[in-house]
């Protein structure tokens, strides 16, 4: 049956991690009978384990409800998840431009936080409706009236309205349903136009293929029907048709202003850009949709396995994950510390740590990963511009011209209490001050200029931590600056070793050099004989440490005759030999390749 | 084949500081019960094993502290031995005690049922370390008691010294070691002391309120006892060991060269026939399983000829004679060299390791680093 357009709401939730969003959509499933709250796993959206453990979206889903409303009709609402961290702001993008509103949920303990409001931004800039929810009103500390000055202080919304809502026990759903098809626009009526469809997601079955999730913009898509990926050009023959419920369920077509699925047997998922436009292949709509563009990774690091033998293991893991994540790109690369490995590039921080855990998780490896860094802009003497991912490769000193990093322009809000920690932080990380702004009494909101490479480094864990976990951050790259940049190498006994090079500020440099052969120093273990670890910038040593030969290695005592008890010591020690990386003559432990991120423990 | 026999005494005064063996509180009715199982115990191995397995050539008592029980139960225990098992003639018999819980009487007692060596637990003779391990004697009570020992007509006695106790200096580690010559024992076991997690001087540590003796301290106690032992007449024969001329302990040998023994009592490690086995921990499970007749053992592991060979090489290779290598050959049909070839030529390239007269050994520079050895033959 073909919907009528008037009864169609898309929509999805914006919110801060936390702040209750997959219960909500919980709530909203059951409440429309989509699931019975005995079939519910809990938090049926976010679907991978590491989601549910971490309490984060990061593969988004959709899903269809239908509902009765007050007005006794039935209305189809397409809820559309968003992943609520920074790293994943341009999937955000792409599927808030799948809907006309937006349910914008609040903590009404906590307050609006910088992600939401750089979502809520990004929502009015899609000219999406959004109607407010203030989450978690049965709290004891909950304060939904300055919750709701503050929306309207910082985000301008008319708050008067706003749903006042406990999703854990379910208070406000049925509001918050009557809301969207009160307030949220149905879909706009378009022309008779050829078919145009936006690719908000993907992901990988073994069987059909990659499933695309779009939301039809005009015309419509069927089985059987050859369809056009406008920016890839790619053409394929789509076999199934469908939509969530939340499982896939096929239907015979989705036409404007529906949400959805296709599947078309497409092997690769590069083939299916999230932000493309899918067309028909016989009559081709003449523009795409609008916002596309290639996912660009910000942060690169090594990754290589403990046990080189391992590396035929890691290759086949990246490709089957790689399979599902077109974000994740990924080349072979050769350290010589290291061995074979992957250069691999993420979209952020989080993106690279969920990579890792699952790679360690799912797959069994166990491995070295080099300290993330950006992407530097060289240029060379020659004139040549280079981009370097891989602080190993940067020219010598010589032979460039200029180094530039990207900045960004970062958004920091903390209650008012916290804001002399918050600047003490960004003073120390090269940060430029640009706006402070009161939001309601108690919170400001700060803005700085600041390089990335100086939030990769350890900067969210400093910033949670100096404020008691009360600041939030938000991101956004602005482009390339020139800066004064120095490679930094670490010899270890003598050889450097590719593996632990950075790029640091020439001003930090022997404070950062200082730092990790420090840190060095207390991680690698005693050998037979001494161990020099240095930091070095070209030719000269900024600092230097010495790991101790070891001078006493033995078990005095044989208990009773307690041989298994020695044994499991001996075998104990052996295994923990087996995981360290041999270089030269040298064992290094996995951490050590980390510890340039760990300089704040020392 | 002859086995040696150890019998674990499960009871103390006051736990030590360092310790984490099994031993409780001194409670006359567990010691009562304790006898009781423990002789079901000897009579229960008595009653299974074959005669030829049944030869005694030591009896060792370890603990805990041996010396908390008193003589008439060492009558009990000796005497279930000698009747259930094959007492070889000049059979070692080893008694450790605590200086604190010994008095003439008691060693006369034990010198009549046969006990003919003593193992003395000194430790220390600065009154200060001994408070810092938690020990209940005193120096001078452990000089004492050496002069007891001596006087009911013991000829063979061990003392055994902790260094690298936090706080204590090379000087009062050389001054110990003095003192001990001047009581001139038979045989001088020093061990360096090892922090196991959860003792309570582990967490005294842990916490930062003392600090560990640092690895290079160490290192120059260990050698030091070495030189100093060694000039004054004592073979360091093993790693932590050092005895006059034909004083080495005969039952510790027994373990080092990887032959047969039969523990009892809880907690007791046994090696039988290919099987290495502990007895139950506590003492309630040990007395447990003994009145259900069936043996008091919590877990076993058979040990595959691969296991074998690997055992007696880094049990071997404690002593400072080292591996025979024909022995080895005659017991295996294999030759260690081959076995470990790469290791060996491995550790010797380091200097850790080499072989003389058929004999392969540690060197000086590998005693102390004889874990970096033994890894190498797991």
């Amino acid at each position: 049956m073909e919907w009528k357009k008037e009864r169609i709401r898309n929509f999805c939730i914006i919110a801060h991690i936390d702040h209750g969003k997959s219960t909500l959509a919980d709530r909203l499933l059951e409440y429309t009978g989509a699931l019975h709250s005995r079939e519910m796993a809990d938090q049926v959206l976010d679907r991978m384990d590491l989601e549910r453990e971490r309490g984060i979206t990061i593969k988004m889903q959709a899903v269809r409800l239908q509902y009765q409303a007050g007005d006794r009709l039935e209305y189809q609402l397409n809820l559309i998840d968003t992943p609520g961290h920074v790293d994943f702001s341009y999937e955000v993008s792409r599927s808030l431009a799948a809907c006309e509103g937006a349910l914008l949920v609040v903590d009404a303990a906590q307050g609006i936080e910088a992600q939401t409001l750089a979502n809520v931004y990004l929502a009015l800039e899609h000219n999406l409706e959004i109607i407010p929810v203030i989450n978690k009103i049965d709290l004891p500390s909950a304060d939904p009236d300055e919750v709701k000055k503050e929306i309207e202080d910082v985000i301008g919304l008319d708050s008067a309205d706003a749903v006042l809502a406990s999703a854990k026990n379910g208070i406000g759903i049925k509001e918050i349903l009557e809301k969207i098809v009160e307030i949220i626009p149905p879909p706009s009526r378009p022309a008779d136009t050829p078919l145009r469809a936006l690719i908000f997601d993907s992901h990988y079955d073994p069987y059909k293929g990659v499933i695309a999730y779009i939301r039809v913009m005009g015309g419509s898509v069927r089985t059987g029907m050859r369809v056009r990926m406008m920016a890839t050009g790619k053409e394929f023959e789509v076999n199934e048709v469908g939509i969530f419920k939340p499982s896939l369920t096929s239907i015979d077509a989705l036409h404007a202003g529906e949400v959805g699925f296709i599947a078309a047997s497409i092997k690769n998922v590069q083939d299916c850009q999230v932000g493309d436009t899918v067309t028909a292949a016989a009559k081709p709509a003449v523009e795409p949709l609008p916002g596309y563009r290639r996912a660009t990774p910000m942060v690169y690091c090594g990754l290589y396995t403990a046990d080189t033998v391992d590396y035929g293991d890691l290759r086949e893991a990246m490709e089957k994950l790689s399979l599902n994540d077109s974000s994740l790109i990924y080349e072979p690369e050769t350290s010589e510390a290291l061995g074979f490995g992957f250069r691999c590039g993420f979209l952020g921080l989080l993106h690279m740590e969920i990579i890792q855990e699952r790679l360690e998780r799912e797959y069994g490896l166990s491995l070295i990963t080099t300290a993330p860094n950006v992407v530097y802009r060289v240029t060379t003497t020659e004139g040549k511009v280079l981009l370097i991912e891989n602080p190993s490769k940067m020219p010598p000193a010589v032979e460039m011209e200029m180094i530039e990093e990207p900045y960004v322009t970062a958004t920091i809000m903390a209650p008012k209490d916290y804001v002399g920690a918050v600047m003490e932080l960004c003073q120390e990380r090269r940060c430029i001050f640009s706006n402070m702004e009161y939001m309601g009494l108690h919170r400001v909101m700060l803005t700085y200029d600041m390089p990335l490479s100086e939030i990769i480094y350890d900067f969210f864990d400093q910033l949670k931590s100096r404020t008691k976990g009360y600041a939030s951050l938000d991101y956004e790259v602005t482009g390339y600056r020139q800066s004064d940049l120095v490679k930094l190498d670490i010899l270890i006994a003598g050889e450097a070793l590719d593996a632990l090079s950075i790029i640091v500020h020439k001003d930090n440099a022997y404070y950062r050099g200082r730092q990790l052969v420090e840190r060095l120093r207390s991680l690698i273990p005693r050998h037979l004989f001494e161990v020099p670890i240095q930091a070095s910038i070209g030719n000269k040593v900024i600092a230097r440490e010495t790991v101790k030969a070891v001078r006493k290695d033995v078990l005095a005592k044989c208990y009773g005759g307690d041989i298994s008890r020695k044994r499991k010591l001996l075998e104990k020690q052996k295994e923990g030999k087996k995981r360290m990386k041999q270089v030269g003559s040298v064992e290094i432990p996995q951490e050590a390749f980390m510890a340039v991120l760990g300089l704040g423990e020392v | 084949m002859s086995i040696g026999l150890y019998i674990h005494v499960p009871f103390c005064i006051k736990k030590c500081l360092y310790c984490d063996f099994t031993s409780y509180l001194l409670d006359n009715e567990a010691v009562r019960n304790y006898l009781v199982f423990l002789i079901k115990e000897i009579n229960l191995y008595g009653s299974s094993l074959a005669d030829e397995d049944k030869i005694i050539t030591s009896i060792f008592f370890g603990g805990g502290t041996p010396t908390t029980l008193l003589v008439p139960s060492f009558k009990m225990i000796l005497t279930a031995v000698r009747s259930s098992f094959l007492v070889s003639p000049g059979c070692e018999i080893t008694v450790e005690a605590n200086p604190g819980t010994i008095n003439g009487a008691g060693l006369t007692g034990l010198r009549e049922l046969g006990v003919n060596r003593l193992s003395i637990g000194v430790q220390s003779f600065q009154d200060r370390l001994l408070q810092v391990l938690g020990r209940t004697h005193s120096g001078d009570q452990a000089i004492e008691a050496v002069q007891l020992a001596r006087k009911a007509g013991f000829d063979n006695l061990n003392l055994d010294f902790i260094f690298g106790i936090p706080g204590q200096t090379n000087y009062d580690w050389r001054e110990t070691l003095q003192q001990a010559v001047e009581i001139a024992p038979e045989h001088i076991a020093a061990y360096g002391l090892q922090l196991e997690e959860g003792t309570p001087l582990e967490q005294t540590v842990r916490r930062g309120a003392i600090s560990s003796c640092p690895e290079e301290m160490e290192a120059e106690m260990y050698q030091d006892a070495i030189v100093f032992l060694t000039t004054q007449g004592y073979n360091h024969y093993e790693i932590s060991n050092f005895a006059q001329p034909g004083r080495e302990c005969a039952h510790n040998l027994i373990y080092w060269l990887n032959r047969p023994y039969l523990g009892l009592g809880p907690a007791a490690h046994s090696l039988i026939k290919g099987v290495r086995f502990a007895n139950d921990i506590s003492l309630d499970g040990y007395c447990d399983h003994l009145s259900r007749k069936e043996y008091p053992i919590g877990h076993s592991t058979h040990i595959t000829p691969a296991d074998e060979m690997s055992e007696t090489m880094f049990l071997g290779l404690r002593l400072t004679a080292g591996v025979d290598l024909n022995q080895f050959y005659q017991r295996f049909g294999r030759r260690a060299e081959e076995v470990y070839g790469s290791a060996i030529a491995d550790l010797d390239g380091k200097g850790l390791l080499e072989i003389s007269r058929g004999r392969l050994h540690l060197t000086a520079k590998g005693l102390p680093l004889a874990n970096v050895v033994f890894r190498e033959f797991i």
